[in-house]
């Protein structure tokens, strides 16, 4: 999965060394590329989500796929996991 | 306790700054030293920031790409400038060289576009409030006028008496085209059948020829969808018209509302992204159309799109005027900009680039403009690195109706140049003094002050 190459600091900012593209993301977003790296299934995710966060599961679920949609635009997300 | 949640979002940066600032995306950052080769430094030397600053390529480039689009698949088009959306002479001007008729919405847009020297029959006459002697004039110098409610249509009733003559008219509809809120306020809504009582009211009085049909469903539309519905139904009600009342409809005027490549507030993926091409918008109007028409009809198609031309091409200079921490923690700045002269930042994220390279972590911060008012925010939360006072930004895309729309509250208003195709910059609008304030005040003898 290509998010493995990312360089990812606390504050959210997001380096890509193959393409040179660099991202920001929210502390969500950061919360979700986390768990995804380590492999997280989206169930997971939303579980995690719901339980740190003042979110519904439904609305979770729902921003999750949003985001990979979001990922996937960018090229970071491929096949595999999704 | 849980913490707050936020929908997660990830946005690119500008490529290309990476290697520049080496491998630590912390500083990937956009600069932008110039404007179409003018660098930003001697515009702000020459006339002072804030400044608004246009391009007259970018503006040329646009319209072209529009009309283009438009041109290609449908013959008979006709792009009018929406004079609100900026109503500078030398933007307007730029517009009418590149073949644009006017569209305004008050007897002071119809006045300027006049000064100008736009002749009346080059002039699309629209608006709820079209005062009786602006309709008298309008009717005189042959203007095209889409009518907006019942008493309007008494009105020109009258003006074809005083003049003896039988203006050619349209009218404006309102309809539902999936598009929320529907801007049903506007005109005669046509599933009600009150734009039908219209046109049989029209044709009881006998005074008006009625040529033609006008509609604007919104603004910023991101669906290109919707004009597809706003075409059919037009089409058709022109259709039922022309049969059962004889008129013939010569003009199809479907308004603006195409979005620019801005990023409206709450829209995270970048406008790249997020809003169709023109090329999209063109199709589904004129697919429509050609679909819905009959054979050998070619009505007039007319397009009043505003920020989709102009936007993109202006820019404003604005400077760090201070940095302040919040007591939140948040890092502030002070700019010499605010909403008062961006009205657009109610709903836009602006882009923000810098003048210089600055080094250093780049953390969240707000900017503010110089108003004393808290609702002066042009940018809840963006991430810079540590801006020195001093600092300029250059914020984009600002050219839809932040020149028209902005107020003189507390401040004056700044200077506007335009940067023409070959690198020249001329002045377009002088930055206000106290004299543009205070040359209609009239101070009574009595409360003179002797100081
Ligand atoms: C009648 C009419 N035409 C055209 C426009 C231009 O709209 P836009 O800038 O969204 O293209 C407007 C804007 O409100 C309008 O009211």
């Amino acid at each position: 999965m290509n998010l493995q190459r990312l360089a990812i600091n606390d504050e959210g900012f997001i380096f890509d060394p193959e393409t040179g593209n660099s991202y920001t993301v929210n502390k969500t977003g950061l919360f979700i590329i986390k768990f995804l790296k380590e492999g997280k299934s989206e169930e997971e995710i939303v579980k995690a989500l719901s339980e740190k966060f003042d979110v519904s599961e439904e609305d979770a679920r729902r921003d999750l796929v949003d985001f990979m949609e979001q990922l996937r635009l960018y090229g970071l997300l491929e096949g595999e996991n999704v | 306790m849980k913490e707050p949640y936020e929908k997660p979002v990830i946005q690119k940066l500008k490529t290309g700054m990476v290697n520049k600032f080496g491998s630590s995306p912390a500083y990937a950052r956009k600069f932008r030293k110039d404007i179409e080769g003018v660098p930003v430094d001697e515009l702000v030397e020459r006339f002072g920031s804030p400044l608004f600053v246009f391009s007259e390529k970018k503006l040329r480039q646009k319209f072209r790409e529009v009309k283009n689009a438009f041109t290609l698949r449908y013959p008979n088009v006709e792009f009018s400038w929406s004079y609100k959306t900026n109503y500078l002479d030398a933007i307007c001007a730029v517009l009418h060289q590149e073949g644009e008729t006017a569209e305004v919405v008050s007897e002071f847009e119809y006045e300027k576009a006049r000064r100008l020297g736009v002749p009346g029959n080059q002039i699309i006459y629209n608006g709820p409030y079209k005062p009786y002697d602006s309709l008298v004039t309008a009717v005189k110098e042959g203007a095209r006028i889409n009518i907006d409610h019942f008493e309007e249509i008494a009105d020109l009733e009258k003006v074809a008496d005083e003049l003896g003559v039988k203006p050619r008219v349209g009218i404006r509809l309102n309809m539902d085209t999936g598009i929320h809120p529907q801007w049903s306020r506007f005109g005669f809504n046509l599933e009600s059948g009150q734009a039908l009582d219209a046109v049989k009211r029209i044709a009881s009085g006998g005074k008006l020829e009625l040529v033609g049909l006008h509609c604007h469903i919104g603004t910023f539309i991101l669906d290109p969808h919707a004009y597809e519905v706003e075409v059919k139904k037009m089409v058709d009600f022109s259709y039922t018209v022309e049969d059962q009342f004889g008129f013939k409809i010569e003009y199809l005027d479907i308004g603006g509302g195409f979005p620019s490549k801005n990023r409206l507030k709450g829209i995270y993926l970048p406008p790249e992204v997020a809003v169709p091409s023109v090329d999209e918008f063109a199709e589904r109007v004129c697919s429509a159309l050609l679909s819905s028409l009959r054979p050998g009809d070619y009505p007039k198609l007319i397009l009043e799109s505003g920020r989709a031309i102009v936007d993109e091409a202006g820019y404003l200079i604005t400077t760090v005027h201070a940095a302040k921490r919040l007591p939140s923690g948040l890092k502030a700045y002070v700019l010499d900009a605010g909403v008062n002269i961006l009205f657009t930042a109610f709903w836009y994220k602006f882009n923000v680039e810098l003048d210089r390279e600055v080094y250093g972590t780049s953390e969240p911060c707000v900017l503010y403009g110089p108003l004393c008012m808290n609702i002066d925010v042009v940018d809840d939360l963006t991430y810079l690195p540590p801006l020195p006072r001093g600092t300029r930004l250059i914020l984009s895309p600002v050219g839809a109706y932040n020149v028209t729309q902005w107020m003189q509250f507390i401040r004056y208003r700044p200077a506007v140049v335009l940067i023409g195709e070959n690198g020249e910059v001329d002045l377009i609008r002088e930055a206000e003094d106290l004299t543009d304030i205070v040359r209609r005040e009239k101070l009574p003898e009595r409360l003179k002050l002797e100081w």
